[in-house]
């Protein structure tokens, strides 16, 4: 392969586009204005004639593609050729779709099809061809932090896909918290008795499986490198240090329950009668299957009362706030410990609502049948009178306040996450934020911070810049995409698993445990390639630095979502090319501009935006440009055009990695090339966010509401830069945006800079 | 007979649950609700008794023991079986109804003026007498129910359906002289003396 850059651009007919376009015009702009070497028609480009043709001239020496046909998200598997860089300008999506196929439309159709396959040719100029990652390591084998059931059932289906496994956990047993049950939930027909818990079965497959290497009283105290070349000191309780690579890490380090010492109105520490689940655990393993005796003088207990969300969905503080999903299952199968030893005993469960996720509707069913007595109510007091309990409570079914004895009381208080220091509370995540609050003498930062979960110890001991541990999301809990991209972190290479990603019981754990396993052999695949893993996975391309322009500004170390710039020993930021997912959001923040991907930069987004035909002012033909989020808003834009929603041909679109890898420098060069609007659209951002790249279009969000002193500096409206969180889902609401923006033009008038 | 009305029940323990699962008709049943409230909502005499199925159900757990008996709700049923249909978890829940008045009507604590309980009486006594239902004796008695001036009020008001069903022989107009009984009167009664027997045993009544 040569270095000489040799364009060929296609032009397919087919999909209406011959009828609709004036094709030969097209022909002419790519060859004239674009000066692509190889020109051609074709009537249907993606078959197997067309694309044998295009093969044809990457084989004499062809190297940068552009096919102006349908969008870059249809027929990708036709399209899909090795070894050169390739553009797409969406002709049928995004124009002959989107616009009316009549007389009156064809003028301005036309033009927006000139305009894209402008913007084609120029991105492709700055284009060249990514190449794998040369720093990519290729350490295949897998770190377990935890010994719990999650870390277990990772390690176990880790093992059993034929990866090596080295499980640590900090005690001296493998097992976690459900090693300490008696019996857990029944996970298996007819969901009707608790049942053993498997951990010894589990334990001894791992002590039998000789791919899986366990370390107990270990932890992690420094963990450094990157997917594929994790370098991890591990040390044993007698201080011990012994240094591991691996390919990557899932942390397993699940939860601590909730301390019921905060509890002293239900009794917890008043009187020893009152214990949590696991306190009523380790009572009925004592038992063994017989009666039950309470803690304070050893009686048997013939009546015990359990009261649901004990300290949990709860807005006082220092209480969880949330529902920790398994302790009514718990209660459930503590109450049958207490029914199945002695049916005469009283078990009475208190509750607001009775949430049994999973097969637990037949396991509460069960219970009724043992008759356990289930009670809706809300605990206000646990007292005690003589040697008995006294539980007072609203009946919320009969409406009255009441209270009942019991010899025993146990509280279903929650879990709380072990995910370590919540590095987030001490480091900002943008420059301009700490600019930002700085000048509104009020902090945006930290407002997340839960005090009552924070943890002091740190887990993995990360060498990162941006800290030691895994950034948070909410109530503690590791931040990891539960819906779009679950066990995913904002450190690549590094899964979260059970309870430390959200509240969870056993059967759950496992389930997640499975695939925090398969995610983190994914990426050991993907980065002994040089690949980027998760979203875009396979992409080849990665950030490369001008270090000499570079300013030292910490833009790019602070923002980058993912932990994946370092810091050298003089100051300037260490790209860690494989824990990069390539969102771009370091080349948004650069102020100097100085980093880019082979084939994505802010000249090829720059190039494509400055090369549109500009109307002058009198044309009455104003321009937005659209810098459209791939992921979500392009697909959306994609899917109007395909579903006939029509949105004015005025607007040229251009998508974009993530709004985080836009660079204000494109917002300046839209006002000065004349657009008379600019709109980002991007994913919802927010504790709810919906962004790929976590981080990127919330960072985009701030950098805008910084644009807008810029633009008043100029003279120019505010309105003319806006900024719209949309969902993959929004195809009638984004034509309508647009269509708004011509509104908006109309009001604010033409953008005075067109034609200088 | 223990004196079961003057015991005390524990709250929400299972005294009276058992109680109740041991004497009354389908009370095995009571523990399986899971207080839903869609019997209370589909009942169409719900706005007219004061403890709708789930309530009872749950009072029954509480331990509620004399608000329940003596509660006249269970009397409104009117078998419509709107509630048996929709609960989710399948209770006869109508049965149960009946199965509790029935009880508190045993121990001697039910409404003494519930309508529907009187009602009931009066049925009872008419038909076990000849092992038929004399309608005209049956109607009469109901109407006097409250005095005799109430009864030639409502005799009066209900002439011409008195009428209509003579003409179309659904009653007979000489009920109050004759009664077509069944044969074998006194095998009925030393049957039903039998089954009242069996059920006091098993209830622990006399
Ligand atoms: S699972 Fe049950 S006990 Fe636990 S918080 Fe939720 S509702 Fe309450
Ligand atoms: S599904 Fe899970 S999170 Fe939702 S309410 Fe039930 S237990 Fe809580
Ligand atoms: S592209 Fe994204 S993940 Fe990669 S270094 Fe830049 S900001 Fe970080
Ligand atoms: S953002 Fe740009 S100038 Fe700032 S440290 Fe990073 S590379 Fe250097």
């Amino acid at each position: 392969m040569s270095d000489e850059k040799k364009t060929a651009a296609y032009i397919c007919k087919g999909c209406g586009l011959g009828d609709r376009l004036d094709c030969t015009e097209l022909t002419t702009i790519a060859e004239k204005e674009g000066k692509a070497e190889i020109v051609r028609e074709h009537e249907f480009l993606c078959n197997a004639d067309g694309v044998a043709m295009i093969q044809k001239d990457i084989d004499e020496g062809a190297n940068r593609i552009i096919i102006n046909a349908c969008s870059r998200r249809a027929k990708t598997e036709a399209f899909n050729f090795e070894n050169v860089a390739m553009t797409r300008a969406n002709l049928r999506e995004g124009v002959i779709w989107s616009q009316p196929d009549t007389d009156d439309a064809r003028e301005t159709t036309q033009e927006m099809a000139a305009d894209y396959v402008r913007m084609a040719c120029a991105e492709i100029k700055f284009m060249s061809i990514p190449e794998e990652n040369p720093e990519h390591g290729s350490n295949k084998r897998l770190l377990v932090v935890g010994g719990g059931i999650s870390g277990m059932t990772s390690a176990i289906e880790a093992a059993r896909a034929g990866y090596e496994v080295i499980l640590v956990e900090k005690t001296g047993t493998l097992g976690g918290m459900a090693a300490q049950l008696y019996k857990r939930v029944p996970d298996h027909e007819d969901y009707a008795d608790p049942q053993d818990t498997g951990v010894p079965e589990m334990i001894a497959e791992i002590g039998a499986d000789g791919l899986i290497t366990v370390k107990l009283d270990s932890t992690i105290t420094r963990t450094s490198g990157a997917p594929g070349q994790f370098s991890v000191d591990i040390t044993k309780e007698s201080g011990v240090t012994e240094t591991e690579n691996v390919g990557a890490i899932i942390q397993a380090s699940g939860f601590t329950n909730y301390d019921a010492n905060n509890l002293p109105h239900l009794g917890y520490g008043k009187s020893p009668d009152v214990v949590d689940q696991a306190g009523l655990e380790a009572l009925a393993r004592a038992a063994d299957g017989g009666a039950i005796k309470r803690p304070s003088d050893g009686k048997e207990v013939t009546s015990v009362a359990f009261i649901q969300c004990a300290g949990q969905r709860s807005s006082k503080k220092g209480e969880l706030s949330y529902c920790s999903g398994h302790c009514c299952n718990t209660s459930i199968k503590q109450a049958m410990y207490f029914k199945d030893a002695n049916p005469d005993v009283d078990a009475t469960i208190i509750y607001t609502d009775l949430r049994t996720p999973g097969n637990g509707e037949d396991f509460y069913r069960s219970a009724q049948k043992k008759r356990v007595i289930f009670t809706k109510g809300e605990v206000s007091e646990v007292t005690t009178s003589g040697d008995e309990l006294e539980v007072k409570f609203n009946d919320l079914i009969l409406n009255e306040d009441t209270a009942m004895n019991a010899d025993l009381v146990v509280l279903a208080t929650g879990q709380v996450p072990n995910s370590g220091v919540n590095i987030e509370a001490a480091t900002p995540v943008s420059v301009d934020e700490v600019e930002a609050a700085a000048e509104a003498d009020e902090s945006r930062i930290n407002t997340e911070v839960d005090t009552g979960t924070v943890q002091e110890v740190s887990v993995l001991n990360l060498t990162y810049r941006q800290g030691k541990d895994l950034p948070h999301l909410r109530h503690g809990f590791s931040d990891s995409h539960f819906i779009c991209f679950p066990y995913e972190t904002r450190r690549t290479g590094i899964y979260t698993t059970g309870p430390v990603r959200r509240p969870m019981d056993i059967a759950q754990a496992k389930e997640d445990a499975t695939g925090a396993a398969l995610k983190a052999i994914q990426a050991i695949e993907n980065s002994s390639l040089g690949r980027a893993a998760h979203p875009r996975s396979g992409d080849l391309s990665y950030p490369d630095f001008r270090k000499e322009n570079c300013t030292q500004c910490k833009r790019c170390t602070v923002e980058c979502p993912f932990g994946a710039i370092d810091e050298t020993e003089d100051g300037y930021p260490l790209f860690n090319e494989s824990r990069c997912r390539r969102c771009g959001t370091c080349m948004g923040a650069c102020p100097v501009r100085i980093i880019s991907f082979a084939n994505y930069s802010v000249d090829t987004v720059g190039a494509q935006l400055k090369a549109v035909d500009m109307p002058d002012e009198f044309d009455e033909k104003p321009r937005m440009l659209v810098l459209a989020c791939e992921n979500d808003a392009y697909p959306a834009i994609d899917m109007a055009g395909m579903n006939g929603k029509r949105y004015s041909p005025y607007v040229r679109i251009v998508p974009v990695r993530c709004l985080g890898s836009v660079n204000t420098i494109w917002i300046s060069d839209a006002m000065n090339s004349g657009y008379d609007m600019v709109m980002l659209m991007g994913c919802k951002h927010g504790d709810d966010y919906q962004c790929h790249f976590v981080k990127g279009s919330e960072l985009a969000n701030i950098r805008m509401s910084k644009i807008g002193d810029t633009l008043q500096t100029l003279n120019l409206e505010p309105e003319r830069v806006v900024d719209y969180e949309v969902a993959i889902t929004d195809i009638d609401r984004i034509p309508q945006l647009i269509n708004d923006a011509a509104e908006i033009i109309e009001n604010i008038g033409m953008n005075p800079f067109k034609g200088f | 007979m223990r004196d079961k009305n003057a015991e005390t029940m524990q709250k929400y323990h299972n005294d009276f649950l058992r109680e109740v699962e041991a004497n009354v008709e389908e009370g095995d049943w009571v523990h399986m609700c899971m207080q839903c409230g869609v019997c209370a909502g589909s009942c169409p005499l719900g706005d007219a008794w004061e403890h709708s199925p789930q309530k009872i159900f749950m009072m029954i757990r509480a331990g509620k023991r004399e608000e329940v008996l003596t509660s006249d709700s269970m009397w409104m049923c009117t078998s419509c079986y709107n509630c048996i249909v929709r609960c989710p978890r399948e209770l006869p829940i109508t049965h149960i109804m009946h199965g509790l008045a029935n009880y508190a009507h045993r121990l001697g604590i039910a409404p003494k003026m519930n309508p529907t309980r009187r009602f009931a009486k009066l049925f009872w006594n008419n038909i076990v007498k000849t092992g038929r239902v004399n309608e005209l004796k049956l109607s009469i008695s109901l109407y006097f129910m409250d005095g005799f001036t109430n009864g030639v009020k409502t005799s009066l008001e209900m002439t011409g359906m008195g009428l209509g069903m003579l003409k179309t022989g659904r009653l007979d107009a000489m009920g109050l002289l004759r009664s077509h009984g069944i044969k074998d009167k006194s095998g009925l009664h030393k049957a039903l003396k039998k089954a009242r027997e069996i059920e006091d045993a098993r209830k622990g009544l006399s």
